[in-house]
């Protein structure tokens, strides 16, 4: 099956005949695999460490932890961030908190249990072998973070505290008030200036990676432009780690930052790197809803909220009565009514689609239409105020700047929006890419969630790739090139991949339009939201497909974008993203037109059950779809990895 | 809402700087401080003006990357707030409001209201850490660590480095930052083995890069958008001392 020719007659997309087999997984049962890996991967001496150097894009929790883990093994680490400094990335917003299958609540919990609901949660659709090696890792995270100083949460007795989060029925969450996110980073970075101060990592702020360098095939270097100076510089590594985040900020609108941006896989995509389940976005189920036409970003209400809060709409539709005139009895508590056992407490992809279900049959809160109430009158009464402030006072407080209105007098109003993307460069089981020594961490991957991440556990993946898996993995692939010096950077790839990127950016300057950058964001975020968000169908999809190309064509005749290649200029910076976002947009539509079926986040009305549930196909679509580049104007072609269930029985998602 | 800015604006560190004044029409109380300064540079750039240089990321008050002067206090007059959470409903209709960027020796201008702040994580690097290897640690609930301490060494944890302490500060001491580190880590029973050193390393490097020092104006403690108390500049000094009369080679 290749995608058909809806309009040009040409094919969307060509299907590799052979399976994606080679990802690594090491021999042996479940649980001894990452054990077997540890015993038998070839390790580097002290010695030839020191020879050796790493390159390190983006400081958020995976990078960091990679950079700062790197370095006190001993290997040279070269780390770039665009921001100013390495402790802004976007992990630093991360609120609600970290899982670990330590079981100290006595609740049953386990390793098995956390791989379990992992694998469960991202619908089946990742791999059992890394999902099992995250949950095997984690309690060693809290150790670590706990050891350099992350103030969790504590009970009286002086011993951690925890809290339970969507999609599971036990307390394994780690947290530190609405701030875990936050706490972790600095503890990350912390780590990371301490190795800088050591000299054993050279950093450099404000350096956006634009291109990979390949050399014989192998990743050996990056091109990056200084953002200060524009000044394009290059840097040989004998590895390169991409720990860049996630790109849920295509939507525009999105709880990610501002600056979060596809470019640096986006461009080892176009060197050879296959891109993972690209379609896969979550959105998640409660962010404070739009006001505004020209807002810039929608901000995350912590899902932690949902452990004491009710999501209620009136049950009569456009309802204008003030939420405290409404008797409960007249309140529609909807989640608990249909999925009865996990209640209020459902995955991110069942919450987010329950709340766009009510609001589509017309009980949306007015004036919009378009929210729904998070209420946590009830849990006030039963564990008194204070207790409810403590732990969610901060999430009360950003409501309040931006609403106006103070919780939990006031049931906060919600929405979902985009937040994560499962989707990724594909890794094998040593986390690297199709490129020999590229290595994708963290969000930039697409390797432990399936298509669907449940809460608390996008931390715990950054901090396990980052502190626990590449320390391991790279020493596999390094070890190879013992005598191997570092590449000249006069080196004739290093010298066309940065002509590369200094023609594209001038050719981004060139365009001499009208249009400021931001606008084709903003349209571009649009199309995605209506064809390729919540749910989906083919003829949205196909419609999306012609109005990304359009807008893409439109860009590069009408793009304005003032001031020079070699100076600080943020409107380049934002135009070049952009540029890369039209392209990925492309992909992630064909992505979610080629899977015919709905599973966690993919939610395609073709394929639902009589009761609207959404309908996995798992004889056709148990597979990582892994997309290769093909070049300018060519039809990618898909890469299918088998998803192959030996320790568990694919079932159907149950939370009712 | 009209509202009349002036923006500071400035090329780089070493050319002269000065106000210019934008007349804004129709602009909503629910946006963002930013989002006005969004909507002002999508005009500028339609003109085919220079957008006005300015930083943020999150969006969210927590990744510290915004900031600058708003009618002379750092990240403007509400109190707990950073520029990119403040709302345009705290300003009232037809009011001017000046701009200008964080002023501080130790941050230089870089272009308009984006200054360089590399000089926190100088900072940093001199001992804002414990020095603990991944594969070394005990089990996390080995060592209690009361509730109370944990709780307030997040009070001091939670400062996210935007510099505005610094700013607010008529000395351009960065005691508040400093403080805070030098707090959370002091707190913690894993913080104890370092912190004679650390506060040694960290209070030579505030100097030599350009900070002043503290004379208790309490301007950080009033301008902190994480409201971090100037407790923690007393407990700051305590560590001094302490490690003053203490055998200098621990």
């Amino acid at each position: 099956m290749a995608g058909a020719g809806w309009e040009t007659g040409s094919a969307l997309w060509e299907e590799a005949r052979e399976p994606l087999t080679n990802n690594k997984i090491p021999p042996g049962a479940l649980p001894d695999k990452w054990t077997h890996y540890k015993n038998t991967v070839p390790l580097v001496s002290p010695a030839n460490k020191r020879k050796f150097t790493v390159i390190v894009v983006g400081t958020g929790l995976a990078g960091a932890s990679a950079a700062a883990t790197l370095a006190q093994l001993g290997y040279q680490v070269v780390v770039f961030t665009y921001h100013d400094s390495p402790r802004r990335a976007h992990s630093i917003a991360a609120q609600g908190g970290i899982n670990a299958a330590k079981n100290y609540q006595n609740d049953g919990d386990s390793v098995w249990r956390l791989f379990y609901d992992t694998i469960k949660g991202g619908d089946f659709r990742a791999r059992e072998a890394n999902v099992y090696r995250l949950a095997e890792i984690s309690p060693q995270i809290i150790d670590y973070c706990v050891a350099i100083g992350v103030p969790f949460a504590r009970e009286y007795g002086g011993l951690l505290a925890n809290r339970s989060f969507g999609g599971v029925l036990v307390q394994r969450t780690f947290y530190a008030r609405g701030q875990t996110g936050q706490q972790l980073l600095l503890g990350a970075y912390s780590q990371l200036m301490r190795w800088v101060h050591a000299g054993q990592v050279r950093l450099y702020p404000r350096h956006e990676m634009l291109d990979v360098v390949m050399i014989d095939g192998h990743a050996r270097g990056v091109i990056v432009r200084d953002l200060r100076t524009g000044e394009i510089r290059r840097f040989a590594a004998h590895a390169v780690i991409l720990a860049t985040g996630g790109y849920g900020n295509i939507y525009f609108l999105s709880t990610n930052a501002k600056m979060s941006n596809a470019t640096a896989i986006w461009r080892a995509y176009r060197r050879g790197a296959y891109f993972g389940n690209p379609s896969f976005v979550q959105v998640h189920p409660t962010a404070i809803p739009q006001a505004s036409h020209y807002q810039s970003k929608l901000t995350l209400m912590s899902e932690s909220l949902r452990n004491d809060g009710r999501i209620w709409v009136p049950k009569k539709k456009g309802d204008t009565r003030p939420p405290e005139e409404i008797p409960p009895e007249e309140r529609w508590y909807f989640l608990e009514e249909w999925y009865p056992a996990y209640g209020n407490l459902v995955p991110r992809d069942i919450g987010a689609r329950a709340i766009k279900k009510v609001c589509d049959m017309g009980y949306g809160l007015p004036p919009t239409g378009r929210a729904v109430y998070l209420d946590l009158r009830d849990a006030v009464e039963r564990l008194g105020r204070e207790t409810i402030e403590a732990r969610y006072g901060n999430l009360f407080d950003m409501y309040e700047r931006i609403t106006g209105e103070r919780p939990p007098d006031v049931p906060l109003r919600i929405y979902p929006a985009v937040h994560y993307t499962m989707g990724g460069l594909w890794v094998d089981y040593e986390l690297m890419t199709t490129i020999p020594g590229l290595y994708a961490l963290g969000e930039a991957n697409f390797s432990d969630h399936g298509a669907n991440r449940l809460g608390a556990s996008a931390l715990m993946q950054g901090l396990s790739d980052g502190y626990f898996i590449i320390p391991y993995t790279i020493g596999a692939y390094l070890s190879q090139f013992l005598r191997e010096p570092l590449p000249d950077t006069e080196h004739r790839a290093f010298r066309e991949a940065e002509e590369q990127v200094r023609a594209r950016l001038e050719k981004l300057k060139s365009v001499g339009g009208k249009t400021p950058p931001d606008e084709f964001h903003m349209r571009l975020g649009k199309i995605l939201w209506d064809y390729v968000g919540i749910s989906r169908n083919a003829e949205g999809l196909k419609k999306a497909l012609s109005e990304i190309r359009a807008l893409r064509d439109e860009f590069w005749r009408d793009v304005r974008v003032l001031g020079d290649v070699q100076d600080f200029n943020q409107e380049l910076e934002k135009a070049n993203r952009i540029s890369d976002f039209l392209e990925l947009a492309e992909l992630m539509t064909i992505d979610a037109l080629h899977r015919e079926e709905s599973c966690g986040c993919h939610f395609r009305e073709e394929y639902q059950t009589e009761e609207g549930e959404p309908l996995r196909r798992d004889d056709l679509f148990a597979y990582v779809a892994a997309w290769e580049y093909q070049g300018e104007g060519k039809p990618p072609r898909l890469h299918k990895e088998p998803l192959e269930f030996e320790a568990v029985k694919p079932t159907v998602r149950s939370y009712k | 809402m009209r509202i009349r800015l002036r923006v500071w604006r400035q090329r780089g560190p070493d050319v002269p700087g000065k106000f210019e004044v934008y007349e804004l029409e129709d602009v909503s109380p629910d946006w963002s401080f930013l989002e006005m300064l969004d909507v002002l540079n999508l005009r500028l750039v339609r003109e085919g003006k220079e957008p006005i240089a300015f930083e943020s990321d999150c969006r969210e008050g927590i990744c510290g990357t915004c900031g600058f002067m708003i009618n002379g206090r750092a990240h403007g007059p509400l109190k707990g707030t950073t520029v990119c959470q403040l709302h345009m409903r705290h300003f009232s209709d037809g009011e001017t409001i000046t701009v200008e960027p964080f002023r501080a020796r130790a941050f230089p201008v870089i272009r308009d209201l984006v200054v360089d702040r590399s000089a926190l994580d100088a900072i940093m690097q001199e001992g804002g850490y414990i020095s603990t290897n991944v594969g070394s640690a005990p089990d996390a609930n080995s060592i209690p660590v009361s509730r109370w301490a944990a709780s307030r060494a997040f009070d001091f944890a939670t400062c996210i480095g935007c510099g505005a302490c610094v700013a607010a500060c008529p000395n351009g001491s960065a005691s508040l930052f400093l403080g805070a580190k030098v707090s959370h880590l002091m707190l913690l029973p894993q913080g104890g083995p370092e912190r004679k050193r650390r506060i040694r390393k960290m209070l030579i490097a505030m100097e030599a890069l350009g900070f002043g020092g503290c004379s208790n104006t309490y301007a950080c403690e009033a301008e902190c958008p994480k409201e971090i108390s100037v407790e923690a500049i007393a407990r700051m000094y305590r560590e001094a001392w302490r490690a003053m009369f203490s055998h200098s080679e621990e």
